[in-house]
């Protein structure tokens, strides 16, 4: 079974974003390390491919830089990965970035795309779905559990209440949720052999595809203070009072 | 004076290029540049780790004196334990990726580093280095993936700084040996599944593999310890502990051996120090920004700033020394001498720094919420293992006199 997982490189979100002032897009430093919900992805699709003897893909749209975030990935255990690295692609919307990924993703083959349900940089939350509409396969989202079996994807799909249990043929792209699956760290052994599995680098020109970027940041602003919120002594009976206030915010 | 061609970042002044980029208050002379990518990944690795598994629970676990021994699964598969050597189903990476991956766990807590450090470089090493094939085949996998826990037994409770005064001795049964005598302050003694235990014999100073099933073996928990608190230190009981002959060590018969093997464990603590000693700066400098006394940040003051640059230029300083150490070990130049510098210097830069980093803190500073107090404390048992702090000042004593101090 081929997997592929859609990785993404963000600036580490410990140091402050930065914005270029002009068109208000990210700044996206030389070294840019793997999105946090990426991890569970690649956790789900190394699980996956040990069990249906596969092999995982990676696919990831952005300035490929220092390649540290891919390395990551590949650390982790996964076998290859391909980066269209274009500076057309710059300012991409979902639809855009779907459209690219689609294009390399379809030209290698696959049974069953993973992605994260949103980056932690661009926080769309669209993209999976686009990318599941561009390739012409199902798209099963909030996968909280996967499983493969004759030709068939089943997942829990998680919910306000509990989960769904929804089912696809394959092929077909899910949208995985974080903290599901535990992921492994990158083994020292994975991390040597990093730097020897294939990577590609691509341009929009050489898979073929047309993309219109014309998304226009109009303006930013910065996001309002927090307010205090509410403090609470503890002389003995702040339990009480806490328990209170989630009864009000209807938490419990 | 003139700007350059190349952006607003630079200057070209006379010859030379001033950069007009500020320096990281975390990393002041930029010696993250001076690491490859495979380095970078292992560093933030064990980073990651260490901020996942070790730094939320380690007040907890030093203030009830356990070293949480399920983080060793964790650990082997990762491929910490016995890293920097090769096959066996170790990792086989650079000595350098060795210490930048005891410098974080060190940032963690002492007793963390302890642990891989006696794993890898005490136990591992001399079976890898002195060991028969046979011997190989049927521990190193088991030990680097965490299923098998070694200890090294060289220390006893008379013989610390001259182990070659030492006690415990094995002799010949037929072909079997018979050990007897005691080891002390020995770090996982009561984890251990094996024991790499050093004896006098008749044909010099030999290593065994001690499984600590064997009857005759016993490990006795030292408590009550005000350091090194997340780790387990043990005295080991040896009478007349009847061992086949393929249990010693084949390919050493004197104090080269052990010697060897804290070599390789003093270059891993010369630069796990630099972890300590980052995390008691980093939490001083956080703490002195936020602490608001005489209605400022008490950053702003003078005294509080001198110690922090202090302990910025004494961590940064103590990196450049390991990282430099670790470059000549990975060229083959490295020699035991250039280790106990790294060692002696590190280690005591970094006790001071955390004694300037508990200062600024304050009466917080003693408490286990903030890791200052935790590492100070750490750091009194390391500026003492391995080889004392005299031990190594003697040892650099004599190659800059050529004059021996103490033997």
């Amino acid at each position: 079974m081929q997997v592929t997982v859609c990785v993404k490189q963000i600036p580490d979100p410990a140091s402050p974003y930065q914005l270029e002032p002009d068109t208000h897009w990210l700044v996206r430093p030389d070294e840019q390390i793997l999105d946090e919900t990426d991890r569970y992805g690649v956790e789900m699709g190394l699980q996956l491919a040990q069990e249906n003897e596969g092999t995982v893909s990676l696919v990831s749209m952005g300035p490929a830089g220092s390649m540290q975030g891919i390395r990551q990935a590949l650390a982790m255990g996964a076998d290859e990965a391909t980066i269209i690295d274009d500076t057309e692609l710059k300012g991409s919307d979902a639809l855009a970035t779907a459209r690219v990924l689609g294009a390399a993703i379809s030209s290698k083959g696959f049974d069953l795309v993973i992605a994260g349900t949103e980056s932690t940089d661009g926080y769309s939350g669209v993209a999976p779905q686009m990318l599941a509409e561009v390739l012409g396969v199902p798209c099963l989202t909030y996968v909280t559990e996967v499983s493969v079996d004759d030709g068939k994807v089943t997942v829990h799909r998680q919910t306000d209440a509990g989960y769904d249990v929804v089912e696809a043929d394959l092929p077909a792209v899910i949208a995985v949720t974080a903290g599901v699956v535990e992921p492994r760290y990158p083994t020292f052994k994975g991390i040597m052999q990093a730097k020897k599995k294939p990577v590609e680098t691509k341009t929009v020109g050489d898979l073929g595809v047309e993309v219109d970027v014309d998304q226009i940041v109009t303006s930013i602003t910065d996001a309002p203070e927090r307010s205090g919120g509410e403090k609470i002594e503890d002389e003995g009976e702040a339990h009480l009072r806490i328990i209170e206030l989630l009864e009000r915010k209807k938490v419990i | 004076m003139e700007v350059s061609g190349v952006g607003t970042d630079r200057y070209h002044f006379g010859m030379s290029q001033i950069s007009l980029q500020k320096p990281d208050p975390r990393d002041f002379l930029d010696i993250d540049s001076l690491l490859d990518d495979e380095e970078r990944l292992v560093r933030d690795t064990v980073r990651d780790f260490v901020r996942r598994e070790i730094d939320p629970h380690i007040g907890g676990w030093w203030e009830e004196g356990v070293f949480p021994v399920e983080l060793a699964k964790v650990m082997g598969d990762m491929g910490l334990l016995g890293m920097h050597l090769e096959g066996y189903d170790c990792a086989g990476t650079s000595a350098t990726a060795y210490g930048l991956a005891c410098l974080e766990l060190e940032a963690g807590d002492s007793g963390v580093r302890s642990f891989t450090s006696v794993q890898g470089s005490l136990a591992m090493f001399p079976i890898w280095e002195f060991g028969s094939e046979e011997q190989k085949q049927e521990y190193l996998p088991r030990m680097a993936s965490g299923e098998l826990i070694g200890c090294f037994g060289l220390t006893e409770a008379d013989s610390g700084s001259d182990p070659s005064s030492m006690k415990t001795n094995a002799r010949r049964d037929g072909d079997d040996w018979i050990l007897n005598g005691s080891k002390m302050w020995i770090t996982n003694g009561n984890l251990a599944d094996i024991a790499v235990v050093w004896t006098r014999t008749d044909e010099g100073v030999r290593g065994f593999i001690v499984p600590t099933d064997t009857k005759g073996f016993t490990a006795n928990e030292i408590k009550h310890k005000a350091s090194l608190r997340a780790s387990v230190t043990s005295e080991l009981v040896l009478d007349n502990v009847r061992l086949p002959a393929d249990a010693v060590l084949p390919e050493v018969s004197s104090m080269r051996g052990p010697l060897s093997c804290l070599n390789e464990a003093r270059f891993g603590i010369a630069w796990g120090v630099v972890g300590a000693s980052r995390a008691c700066y980093e939490a001083a400098l956080d703490y002195s920004l936020e602490r608001v006394q005489f209605d400022q940040p008490i950053a702003s003051f003078q005294l509080t700033q001198q110690k922090l640059v202090e302990m910025m230029v004494s961590t940064q300083r103590a990196n450049l020394v390991a990282l430099h150490l670790g470059r000549r070990k990975d060229a083959g130049t490295l020699s035991p001498q250039q280790v106990s510098f790294g060692k002696m210097d590190n280690v005591r830069n970094a006790l001071d720094v955390a004694r300037l980093a508990r200062s600024v803190l304050g009466a917080n500073g003693i408490t286990l919420e903030y890791p200052v107090f935790r590492h100070m404390a750490n750091l009194e048992t390391v500026y003492t293992y391995e080889g004392t702090n005299e031990i190594h000042t003697l040892i650099m004593g004599e190659t800059i006199t050529g004059i021996g101090a103490f033997d």
